[in-house]
């Protein structure tokens, strides 16, 4: 490719890696940006090196072969890759980056594929902050990324098909697990049963999981009514209580997610529009079925435009990258894109169907005690941003922000902000959605003193 | 031979390496005592398989351990003696890298 900005994909993970194969096969040579050092993202990322034997068998064929032909793409100069590249701030011209010398440098870009993923769904439970205590996210990439548990006795803690898959690869692994305590209750899995019949694949892995956990005799709790998490400057175990009575489990470390949240500071950025989805009671950016935004030449792809799985991630890039094609006016197979979509609806539906067996579960968030962090960047507590939403009438969550650092630490609200919400809605008895969200302020993500420009941007 | 993947004054690591023994080492320090990861390992992994946790942070100076380990909730950036400050989830244990856990007049 000779003249004029590139196309850039932010983000190596199932979603981008499909995308700049699918561009760089079309003869394109797109710039990808990943803040890690090796492709895969968090679902497919690549496992250590020196993790052999049952930890090399958690990492997937499809994982693999998908990273395989990234670098191989890579390697003979169809893709031009920037690993350990975290972008910071994005215009519709151009997007900062800081790379791996430390440097914040920039490039133009002409199209943009964006696929920065989710993050964990915390609810803050009673000593969520103690060391020791990580997001399942963190649990899977220490286990598969680093061949490392993060304690010796793990309790898995909150809900969603990902709790028992981690729980199940940590039993395989060859870590004991303490308990995996899910706050969904059975019967909603059961109701699900016929739409989860619509990807066997997954129905089947989920099965595989519950039945490698039962061999291994892991104390598993469904309906769990409230979460706790003990232990004096580290962790020492878990209270879980169900209906019937309350248990307690000895453990070092817990893993713990409701599920996940859409990260949408870069479309936010570029002002893609973003809405309230009533069913998932979450914010999502607008993209259409071909994964273009409302803005020309921005598509969004993978869990950051929908929480689907991996398989389904990747093919969402394909289809943004397919669109993106044929945006330039290049040949686009039709049957190609038929295929898709349905492919598409079917990991929607069975998205959603995993969506109402593990719902989150809003009466643990409606009771998070007066005491209990909900900012861990800035130990803002619950008590404080009720006090203040009802003290100032504060009916917006950049309000309450401003007030009581909420949000304001960081991480930038990207793990309270979900919670700081619900919390200051229901103080003031008003509607989620009109507690709104934080708003994004770039630099996206924290910055090192230290760092200086590099003049006009040398890469591109 | 001194395992330096053995406890340093009796206080245990955090972190169990799951396949020990794997990959080639790299020598680096914590707080000045010789400490081992391997290739490819970050350096919170090479950190917290010999120590309990990171330090501290502002503003409640709750120690910490790391949290999500995708470098986004920014809990575990660790302070190295080259006046550098690294995200450790983020960043690789690198030969002769060395790591102050100790300094609690930090602010950040």
């Amino acid at each position: 490719m000779s003249g004029g900005p590139p196309v850039v994909i932010v983000g190596a993970g199932p979603a981008g890696m499909a995308a700049a194969a699918t561009l760089a096969e079309a003869g394109l040579r797109p710039m990808v940006l990943d803040k890690f050092p090796g492709p895969g993202g968090q679902g497919w990322r690549a496992p250590a090196v020196g993790g052999s034997g049952p930890l090399a068998s958690l990492d997937g064929e499809d994982a693999r072969r998908a990273r395989e032909r990234f670098l191989e793409l890579a390697r003979s100069g169809r893709i031009d890759w920037y690993p350990e590249t975290t972008v910071i701030d994005l215009t519709r011209e151009r997007l900062w980056a800081v790379g791996p010398s430390g440097e914040v440098d920039s490039t133009a870009w002409s199209r943009l594929v964006l696929c920065p993923g989710a993050i964990e769904r915390i609810v803050p439970l009673p000593g969520w902050t103690l060391p020791g205590v990580y997001t399942l996210g963190g649990a899977q990439t220490a286990l598969k990324g680093q061949a490392c548990a993060l304690g010796r006795r793990i309790a898995f803690l909150g809900t969603g098909p990902l709790l028992w898959l981690a729980a199940a690869q940590h039993v395989i692994g060859g870590v004991e697990v303490a308990v995996v305590a899910d706050t969904a209750r059975l019967q909603g899995l059961l109701v699900s049963f016929p739409a989860l019949l619509a990807n066997r694949h997954r129905l089947g892995l989920g099965l595989r999981c519950v039945r490698v956990l039962r061999r291994a005799r892991v104390p598993v709790l469904r309906g769990v009514r409230a979460l706790a998490i003990l232990g004096q400057g580290h962790v020492e175990g878990v209270r879980v209580t169900t209906r019937r009575r309350e248990w307690s489990f000895a453990c070092d470390a817990v893993a713990t997610s409701f599920g996940l949240v859409r990260q949408l500071q870069l479309p936010d950025l570029l002002d893609v529009p973003i809405r309230f989805d009533r069913e998932s009671e979450s914010w999502l950016a607008e993209v259409d079925d071909a994964h273009r935004t409302a803005v020309p030449g921005v598509y969004l792809a993978g869990d950051a435009a929908g929480i689907r799985g991996a398989t389904a991630a990747a093919l969402t890039g394909e289809r943004a990258a397919l669109s993106l094609l044929e945006d330039l006016g290049r040949p686009v197979d039709a049957a190609r894109c038929v295929r898709l979509r349905k492919q598409l609806q079917r990991h929607a539906r069975c998205a959603r169907a995993l969506g109402r067996a593990f719902p989150l579960p809003s009466a643990l968030e409606a009771e998070i005690a007066d005491d209990t962090i909900v900012c861990r960047c800035e130990a803002v507590t619950a008590g404080a941003l009720r006090e203040a939403a009802r003290a100032f009438e504060v009916d917006e969550i950049n309000r309450a922000k401003a007030l009581t650092r909420c949000g304001m630490g960081r991480c930038q609200g990207r793990f309270c902000g979900p919670t700081a919400a619900r919390v200051l809605a229901r103080a003031r008895g008003i509607d989620l959605e009109a507690a709104g969200r934080l708003r994004t302020q770039p630099p996206i993500e924290p910055l090192p003193a230290h760092v200086r420009p590099v003049e006009g941007g040398s890469m591109a | 031979m001194e395992d330096l993947d053995d406890p340093i004054d009796g206080v245990q690591g955090r972190w169990v390496r799951l396949a020990r023994g794997d990959g080639v080492p790299v020598p680096f320090t914590i707080d000045g005592i010789p400490a081992r990861g391997r290739a490819g390992e970050m350096s919170i992994a090479a950190i917290l398989a010999i120590r309990p946790d990171l330090g501290s942070l502002p503003p409640d100076r709750r120690s910490r351990a790391g949290f999500c380990l995708i470098g986004l909730c920014q809990d575990c950036w660790v302070r190295l003696e080259d006046g550098r400050r690294v995200r450790a989830c983020t960043t690789a244990v690198e030969p002769g890298m060395a790591v102050r856990l100790d300094s609690s007049d930090e602010s950040w």
